[in-house]
C-alpha cells in the first residue's frame, strides 16, 4: 500500500520563477492494483511517479509505503528502495548505450553481490518471458522501439519489485505494440505486483487491465475512478 | 561476507571496463600520455638518484687530499724526492705515489683511463679492464690488446679479467697493468708517478696540512675532496634543475588535461550516473565503480611507465635523458648506471601522479551523483 498526504513538488523554491508541477495530492494506492495517472501534457503526472518512486524528495506532504514514511529517508534509504521496491519504465527507456540488452538488464542486480551466472539466468529468464532471447547480445542502440522498451522493462523486474513504474510506456509504440504492452502489464498484475502507469493513451485508458484511473490537470487530481 | 563484496568488486569492475571501452579512442590516448609522463618523470628521479649516489661512492673511495706538481701550469710528474719533502710534513698520515694516465683509443673513439692499482696489481702483460671499456671496446677476457707507447713502440697485453665493481661510473672507463707495463706506456721513468694520493692524520686539519705542503713545495697543487664534492653537486644540480624545469612544464599539460576531465563529465557520462542511481545504484557504488577504473587507468600506467623508465635507465644507457644528465662525464665511455631505487622516491611519483588523476575521476562522479536522479525521467 501507498498512500499520499499533501503531497506538493515545487520546481525552483522561492524563486520567482517557483512553480508547484504537484500540488497537495492526497491518494491511496492499495497493492497488487494496476493505476493509471492520465490528464493533459504538463499536468504533473511524471513528477508525481518520480516522488513515489523515491527519485525525487516532495517540497511538502508525507508518502508511505507499506507503512513506513519515506519522504525524509536519507538519500540511501530511498536508492535502496528504488533497487528493490520499485522498477522504473522510463519513457524514454533510459538504457545505457554501448551495453549488450542483457547487460543492461543485469546492471540494477550488479550491486547486490549476487554470483554473475545467477543474476545471467534470472536475466535470461525474464527476456524469455518477454520474448527478447534473440537479442539479448545486441547492443541496445541498435533496437525497435518496442523491443528497447520490453529491455527497459525487463531490467526494471531483475530484482523483482512489488511495484512497477511505467511512464508513457505507449508514446513510443505502434498500436499493435501498445496491445503486446498492455498483456505485459496484465502478466504483471496476475504475478501479484502493483503497477502504476502514466498516460494520455486512450488505448491504455480504455485497457481492461487499468483497475484504477487517476485524472489529474496544473497539478492536483480532479478526477478518480 | 566476502564473497557478495568480491562478486560486487566484479561487477563494478566489470561495468568500469565496459564504459572504458566505450570511450576506447579517448581513454588510450589518455592512457598514453599518462604513461609517458610517468616515464618521463620516474626516469630523471631514477637517473639522477642513482647517478648521484655513484658520485658519492666514487668521492668516498677518493682520498682525503691529492697532490699534483705543475711546472710553467703544466701538470708535471712527482719524484721521489718530492715524496720525502711530503713525508716530513706533520700530519700527514699515509703517502700513496700513483701511477696513472690516459690513453685515446682510435678504434673504438673512447678515452681510458689507465692506472697501476697501489694493491694487487695484474702481473706483467696482463691487464683488468672496466665494464664501458669492454662494451665499447668488444674485448672480454684473453683478448689481446695494444697500445702504442710514448717511444712509439707497440706494446700488446693480454685482457685477464673484468673488474666487478659496485660502480660503473667510478670503474667504466678503467683499464688496470702492471706498473712495469704502465711505465713505458706513459713515458713515467722509474721513481717518478703522476700524483700523489695522501691521508690527513686528522681529517678536521686537512686544510692546514694543504697549506703546509704548498709552503714546503711551492710548485704544489694539493686538492681536497671536499672541493671535488662541491663541484660535482653543483654541476650536477644545475642540470637536473633544467631537467625537472622542463619536466614541470609536462607535468602541468598534465593537470590541465586531468583539469579538463574534472571540470565537465560529458553529457553522456551524467546521463549514464542518473540512470545508475535511478535504477538503484548508491553513490557509494557509483563511486566504487569510478575507483576502479581510476585505479585500473592509473596503476598500469604507472606500473608501465615505471618498469619502461628502469628498464630505460638501468639496462639502456638511458638515451634520452643521459646526455643531459651526464654531462660532467663525458669524457668516460658509456656506461650504464647501477640499479638503485628508493621508495620514498616511487611514493613522491605515485602521490604526484595517481591521486590527481583518480581525484579527477571521482569527484565529478560524485558530484553528478549526489544529485536527486529525477531528471532521467525526462
Ligand atoms: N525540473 C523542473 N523544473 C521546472 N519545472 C519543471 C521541472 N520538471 C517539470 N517541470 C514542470 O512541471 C510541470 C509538470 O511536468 P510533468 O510532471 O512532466 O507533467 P506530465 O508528465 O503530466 O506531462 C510541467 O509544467 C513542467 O514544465
Ligand atoms: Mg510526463
Amino acid at each position: 500500500m501507498i498512500e499520499l498526504t499533501g503531497v506538493s513538488k515545487i520546481f525552483n523554491e522561492g524563486q520567482p520563477n517557483a512553480f508547484p508541477a504537484v500540488d497537495g495530492i492526497d491518494l491511496l494506492l492499495p497493492s497488487g492494483e494496476v493505476t493509471l495517472f492520465t490528464g493533459p501534457s504538463g499536468s504533473g503526472k511524471t513528477t508525481l511517479l518520480t516522488l513515489i518512486g523515491c527519485l525525487a524528495k516532495p517540497s511538502m506532504g508525507r508518502i508511505r509505503i507499506d507503512g513506513q514514511a519515506v519522504s525524509g529517508l536519507p538519500e540511501r534509504f530511498l536508492t535502496a528502495l528504488r533497487r528493490t521496491t520499485f522498477g522504473f519504465v522510463f519513457q524514454k527507456f533510459n538504457l545505457i548505450h554501448g551495453l549488450s540488452v542483457l547487460e543492461n538488464v543485469m546492471l540494477p542486480a550488479a550491486p547486490l553481490g549476487l554470483p554473475r551466472q545467477q543474476v545471467m539466468r534470472t536475466a535470461m529468464e525474464i527476456l524469455e518471458k518477454l520474448d527478447l532471447t534473440r537479442k539479448a547480445h545486441a547492443r541496445v542502440e541498435w533496437l525497435s522501439g518496442g523491443e528497447a522498451q520490453r529491455t527497459a522493462m525487463a531490467r526494471a523486474l531483475i530484482n523483482r519489485p512489488r511495484v512497477v513504474i511505467a511512464d508513457e510506456p505507449t508514446a513510443n509504440l505502434d498500436s499493435r505494440l501498445g496491445s503486446a504492452f498492455l498483456q505485459i502489464i496484465a502478466d504483471l498484475r496476475h504475478d501479484g505486483h502493483t503497477v502504476l502507469i502514466s498516460s494520455h493513451d486512450p488505448l491504455v485508458l480504455h485497457a481492461p487491465v487499468v483497475e484504477r484511473v487517476v485524472t489529474m490537470r496544473d497539478g492536483r487530481i480532479v478526477e478518480r475512478g | 561476507m566476502p564473497t557478495p563484496w568480491i562478486e560486487r568488486q566484479a561487477a563494478f569492475i566489470d561495468h568500469a571496463v565496459r564504459a572504458m571501452g566505450r570511450r576506447r579512442t579517448h581513454q588510450i590516448g589518455l592512457w598514453l600520455v599518462y604513461t609517458l609522463l610517468v616515464f618521463l618523470l620516474a626516469s630523471v628521479m631514477l637517473f639522477a638518484h642513482a647517478l648521484r649516489h655513484e658520485a658519492r661512492l666514487l668521492l668516498q673511495d677518493a682520498p682525503e687530499l691529492v697532490v699534483q706538481r705543475l711546472e710553467g701550469g703544466r701538470h708535471a710528474l712527482i719524484s721521489e724526492t718530492h715524496l720525502q719533502i711530503l713525508h716530513g710534513i706533520r700530519g700527514v698520515g699515509t703517502i700513496t705515489p700513483r701511477l696513472w694516465g690516459y690513453y685515446y683509443d682510435p678504434v673504438s673513439r673512447a678515452n681510458y683511463t689507465l692506472m697501476t692499482p697501489p694493491a694487487n696489481p695484474p702481473p706483467p702483460g696482463q691487464m683488468t679492464i672496466g665494464a664501458g671499456v669492454s662494451r665499447v671496446s668488444g674485448l672480454t677476457s684473453g683478448d689481446l690488446f695494444s697500445m702504442p707507447g710514448s717511444d712509439g713502440i707497440k706494446r700488446t697485453l693480454v685482457v685477464r679479467d673484468l673488474l666487478s665493481a659496485a660502480s660503473e661510473l667510478v670503474s667504466s672507463d678503467l683499464i688496470l697493468m702492471n706498473a712495469a707495463d704502465l711505465r713505458p706506456l706513459l713515458g713515467i721513468p722509474a721513481g717518478w708517478y703522476t700524483d700523489v694520493a695522501l691521508t690527513v692524520a686528522q681529517p678536521r686539519e686537512v686544510n692546514k696540512v694543504a697549506e703546509k705542503v704548498m709552503q714546503r713545495m711551492p710548485d704544489a697543487r694539493p686538492i681536497q675532496r671536499q672541493e671535488l664534492l662541491r663541484t660535482y653537486h653543483a654541476l650536477f644540480d644545475w642540470r637536473e634543475g633544467i631537467l625537472l624545469t622542463l619536466l614541470g612544464v609536462v607535468l602541468l599539460a598534465f593537470a590541465i588535461l586531468v583539469w579538463d576531465k574534472a571540470s565537465g563529465l560529458s553529457a553522456d557520462e551524467r546521463r549514464e550516473i542518473g540512470i545508475l542511481k535511478a535504477i538503484g545504484w548508491q553513490t557509494g557504488e557509483v563511486l566504487a565503480m569510478k575507483l576502479w577504473e581510476g585505479t585500473l587507468v592509473s596503476m598500469s600506467a604507472f606500473l608501465i611507465g615505471y618498469v619502461t623508465a628502469y628498464v630505460h635507465v638501468f639496462v639502456t644507457p638511458a638515451p634520452l635523458i643521459g646526455a643531459v644528465l651526464k654531462g660532467w662525464a663525458v669524457l668516460y665511455p658509456e656506461f650504464v648506471l647501477t640499479p638503485r631505487v628508493e621508495g620514498l622516491q616511487v611514493l613522491t611519483l605515485f602521490f604526484f601522479t595517481v591521486f590527481p588523476f583518480i581525484a579527477a575521476l571521482v569527484i565529478p562522479a560524485w558530484k553528478a551523483a549526489i544529485t536527486d536522479p529525477d531528471a532521467v525521467m525526462r
